[in-house]
């Protein structure tokens, strides 16, 4: 069964969007060159924007649907989201930041889980700290914990290495591993950083100008007319 | 130190009372002006923009006669408010204090708009998307965030109230007691003969409380700031 499945337009200005695609368990890469219209579709997923026609639905529930007038606003989707610049709240420590979902939520506090997550991402010596004194690897590993933490029913992370250098990228992508392969979360993770995605993904959704190109296994990645 | 006459006292603390009234009254009001003027398009906003800052341009005297004319007992709105709600502004603090709270509006407005624009919209997003409805976005990210504009608006209509003159005087006149201020005591005394004395003690009063204010407003500005970058 499929976990995302979306078919969607979208225009916006002069680009126009239009994707039909499902993902499966596991972590799906949406790959494609900038301006391709990734963004867009985590955008969409998240309902940050509202597609102009078409579909998507997470499992078996709806959160957009243009002909039945459903549109789930975003914090009822329960789709938690990584981006590229991390989006961590200033005015907040770490912790709170981390415990911020939990407590939109109202639910009960889960030690064992967020100390599980502290550990998975290794977040204990900076859970006091404030985002301003973090760094930018540091920064994304807040960011993924603060998504993982409101137990996400998909989780989509937007190019959420790209600001970051190289040995900083080498620093988290483990991370993203262990979470793909313990936390069992599935996701969408957006780049377009080949190795990025070699090293992540378990499916591969090709994406170029608003169109999707192909999808299937890794085996695309080597397909690329970029020479990637 | 300052030996103040009883009378010097009362309007040193009247005017502090209606400086605080009229700031405290005005707040909820001007966050929602600045943060519909912010972030929202609607007709006939460049006309509420003007109205809200009409106080800041036209002749103090004019605002207080505008007021008189409508707040006033028998002025539309404040025959209104007079019969309805028992509510009277006409010639009481009260009245001084709306006149303050109207002229210091478009400062106090003006300051939170400004900081409300600079907010990266993307972290209200990362809030919803965390499950925060709107309401709860805008009270733990956008408000906070806001925070030193907040601040620096409430100082600037708390100094603007408390310096105010024109439209009160016009407004509720200069009763001892009760809508005597501050500077409509300091210009009392200086028409006065023999009120030199008094006039520059209530000076150095007022001398004292914008510095006050000023300092204040400073340590508030570096705290919120502090805070945002992580010390």
């Amino acid at each position: 069964m499929s976990v995302l499945a979306l078919d969607v337009e979208k225009r916006l200005g002069d680009f126009a969007l239009g994707a039909k695609l499902e993902t499966a368990e596991g972590a799906t890469a949406l790959f494609g060159p900038s301006g391709a219209g990734k963004s867009t579709i985590v955008n969409l997923v998240a309902g940050l924007i509202a597609p102009d026609r078409g579909r998507i639905a997470l499992d078996d529930t709806v959160l957009f649907d243009a002909a039945a007038r459903i549109n789930v606003p975003p914090h009822r989707r329960r789709v938690g989201c990584v981006f590229q610049e991390g989006r961590l709240f200033p005015h907040l420590t770490v912790r709170r930041n981390l415990d911020y979902g939990r407590w939109m939520s109202g639910e009960a506090r889960d030690d064992a889980a967020a100390a599980h997550i502290v550990e998975l991402l290794d977040l204990g010596r900076l859970l006091d700290r404030r985002p301003g004194k973090l760094s930018g690897g540091e920064r994304q590993r807040v960011a993924i914990g603060r998504a993982l933490l409101m137990r996400p029913r998909l989780l989509l992370l937007d190019e959420p290495l790209a600001s970051l250098d190289a040995a900083r990228k080498r620093e988290i992508l483990p991370y993203l591993v262990r979470l793909r392969d313990d936390a069992r979360v599935p996701m969408l993770y957006v780049s377009h950083f080949a190795d990025e995605v070699r090293a992540i993904a378990t499916q591969v959704v090709r994406i170029e100008d608003g169109r999707i190109l192909a999808q299937g296994g890794v085996e695309l990645l080597a397909a690329g007319p970029d020479g990637l | 130190m300052l030996d103040l006459t009883p009378d010097e006292w009362t309007a040193i603390e009247l005017s502090l009372r209606i400086a605080i009234v009229a700031t405290v009254v005005a707040l909820p009001f001007g966050v929602a002006v600045a943060w519909l003027l912010a972030r929202k398009n609607f007709w006939g906003k460049a006309v509420v923009d003007g109205i809200v800052h009409l106080p800041l341009v036209l002749p103090p005297v004019v605002t207080g006669y505008l007021l008189l004319i409508s707040f006033g007992r028998r002025g539309p709105i404040g025959a209104f408010l007079d019969h309805t709600f028992g509510i009277v502004f006409s010639f009481r603090w009260t009245g001084a204090a709306l006149a303050c709270g109207v002229m210091g509006f478009p400062l106090l407005v003006r300051a939170i708009r400004l900081s409300l624009e600079s907010i990266d919209r993307k972290l209200e997003d990362a809030a919803a998307t965390l499950g925060a409805n709107r309401a709860w976005v805008f009270a733990t990210v956008t408000l906070p965030l806001a925070l030193p504009g907040v601040i620096a608006g409430m100082v600037l209509c708390f100094a603007k109230a408390l310096g105010e003159f024109g439209a009160t005087i016009t407004f509720v006149s200069n009763i001892p007691g009760e809508t005597q201020t501050l500077s409509a005591a300091i210009y009392t005394y200086t028409n006065v003969p023999g009120g030199d004395a008094a006039a520059g003690r209530l000076v150095l009063v007022a001398i004292a409380l914008a510095l006050a204010a000023l300092i204040a407003s400073e340590w508030f500005a570096r705290r919120a700031g502090m805070r945002f970058h992580g010390e």
